[in-house]
């Protein structure tokens, strides 16, 4: 059973802001996925392999090999504000 | 009072020495300028998929086998939810259920005793970036070059009983991880980094008291001193009937005490999930074999060796072990001088000293096997004083010139010639009747005094042997 209570803590964790009415249909939404997947949890897999992916993909790798990097002007020009080179974000710590 | 049982487990991150970072190819470098090493995918842009690093996967295993782990056949990386500034994808990609390397140990030479401290995980991650505070701007900077620098995470068990433990236990696998050549394990660069775990509990308990984290601890006398201070703490707590809040704690290097950070809230809902972006991986058996085979004599088993094979004292042994270098420098000179003792005390003792003065690592020396050993041998065959031995290796690691070539510059061959020494053996006796007088009534142990004198004169370049003799035979007539 998910309450609001649930969601708007979800929420917090996400940083996302929901209004009131949102939060309460999102509540459903979330409900309703929820009782899909007691659905799936009672379906016989006893045959099935368990996965961690979705793809029958394994061992892509890269070599150890230095690309270049991208311009601190071209990183900078990405920020919403900067300062000295760095991206300048409200102070996190006193 | 009671007594309690300090119980103490350790959280190490090491920082890979790849050339590259974890998920892409931006350099794995420290000390460049701010976001000079970012890429589309570890600045977390929308539409990039990470590639893992062959390499970070092979270190990680090699960590593993150093500290007698399992290894997981089969690896795969998590999602670690969280927001803050230095996360530039508001998710970490880590290990959480399928760490590379479970269930090993760590010997640690204990007051003489050897103890296996349990390895509880080893898990590869990447690390987040960096954030500058400052104060002035009332802003915070962030640095993303450390973004996907390849970390391994070591986790011990709880089986460390005191802060020297805690100490000895760091010292030990910093030591054994810079024989394996994947970090260069320098906390002052982050590249070693610690949190402490600690509870007290009634000595003959089996349950643990609740626990508090302890974090940035920035050296190893840190970790000592803040567990030090930790202890106490918790003791007055439990002593006086009060409960130790389970907490993070921060500590404050400058008063010396450890502070309760104020807790993030909910910071810990860290919502794992499987990482969609990177499929799995599995290690085969070979691969791992293969690794452990390559894996190099380790610190302990070297210590063990040096004294079977070269007669080396316990304490001579583990002196000569506490720098990779150095150790397999003093094997070299062995080839070709085999006084094992002799090249210890040079090494462990000038050498060192030099090092520590000019403040740099054997490598930077440049000091050539050769070079060094033909100076021993100009001590060992009384060419030259041990005083001047030294004087002339201090040159030596300056201008990295040949020991003879700096010895006939230098003049500083001792003098052993009899003749040359006769002047100046005549003169210390006129000038000190009274101590002749003394040596004459039998107090032959004021000859020490002259031999002083006469090495002054000749600015320490006389051979005290030859010098000894002169003057017995003069004073005495012996
Ligand atoms: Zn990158």
């Amino acid at each position: 059973m998910i309450t609001k209570k649930d969601v708007q803590y979800i929420a917090h964790l996400s940083r996302i802001h929901l209004a009131e009415n949102e939060a309460e249909s999102l509540t459903k939404n979330l409900e309703g996925i929820l009782t899909y997947i007691e659905k799936l949890k009672k379906l016989d897999v006893a045959d099935v392999k368990p996965t961690s992916h979705v793809l029958p993909l394994e061992n892509v790798f890269r070599e150890d090999v230095v690309r270049e990097s991208l311009s601190q002007n071209d990183v900078m020009n990405m920020a919403v504000e900067k300062n000295k080179g760095s991206f300048k974000v409200p102070q996190v710590i006193e | 009072m009671k007594n309690y049982e300090t119980v103490i487990g350790l959280e190490v991150h090491l920082q890979l020495n790849t050339k590259t970072k974890i998920f892409c190819g931006c350099a794995n470098t420290f000390g460049q300028n701010a976001n000079t090493l970012t890429c589309p995918i570890c600045l977390g842009l929308p539409g990039t998929l990470p590639v893992f690093n062959k390499e970070v996967l092979k270190n990680g295993i090699r960590v593993g086998l150093a500290l007698n782990c399992k290894i997981n056949s089969f690896v795969k990386f998590d999602r670690k939810n969280y927001y803050y500034p230095d996360l530039p994808k508001a998710y970490q990609i880590s290990q959480y259920d399928f760490p590379i390397a479970k269930d090993g140990y760590l010997p640690v030479q204990i007051d003489g005793q050897l103890k296996n401290i349990g390895i509880t995980r080893a898990h590869m991650e990447e690390d987040a970036g960096k954030l500058i505070h400052d104060s002035e701007i009332k802003a915070s900077l962030v640095d993303y070059n450390r973004t996907g620098t390849p970390l391994v995470e070591i986790v011990s068990e709880p089986d460390i009983r005191s802060p020297q433990e805690a100490y000895d236990y760091l010292t030990s696998l910093k030591l054994l991880m810079q024989y394996l050549d994947v970090s260069d394990c320098d906390m002052e660069k982050g590249s070693l980094r610690c949190d402490a775990n600690i509870s007290l509990r009634k000595e003959g308990a089996k349950e643990f008291g609740t626990k508090a984290e302890v974090k940035n601890l920035n050296s190893f006398k840190a970790v000592k001193s803040a567990l030090e201070f930790e202890v106490g703490r918790q003791k007055k707590l439990l002593d006086s009937g009060e409960r130790v809040v389970q907490e993070t704690r921060l500590w404050d290097e400058a008063k010396q005490i450890t502070l309760s950070m104020r807790s993030k809230e909910e910071a810990h809902d860290y919502r794992y999930f499987p990482e969609p972006d990177l499929v799995p991986f599995t290690v085969d058996q070979k691969v791992i074999d293969a690794a452990r085979k390559a894996l190099p004599e380790f610190p302990l088993a070297k210590s063990g060796r040096f004294i079977k094979e070269y007669g080396l004292s316990e304490y001579d042994a583990d002196v000569l072990i506490q720098d990779k270098n150095l150790s397999q420098f003093f094997e070299d000179c062995i080839v070709n001088y085999n006084e094992p003792k002799k090249i210890c005390n040079w090494i462990s003792g000038a050498l060192k000293q030099e090092l520590n003065a000019k403040k740099i690592n054997f490598p930077e020396a440049k000091l050539s096997v050769d070079h060094f050993i033909s100076l021993i041998q100009k001590v060992d065959d009384g060419t030259v004083s041990n005083l001047a031995g030294k004087d002339v290796l201090k040159i030596m690691l300056d201008t990295h010139k040949d020991p003879n070539a700096i010895i006939s510059n230098k003049g500083l061959a001792q003098v052993s010639d009899e003749g040359a020494l006769e002047n100046i053996i005549a003169e210390v006796v006129s000038e000190n009747p009274q101590i002749v007088e003394q040596i004459k009534l039998g107090k032959e142990s004021a000859i020490g005094f002259l031999v002083g004198q006469s090495m002054r004169k000749t600015q320490g370049k006389a051979n005290p042997k030859i010098i000894n003799q002169m003057l017995k035979r003069r004073i005495l007539d012996v």
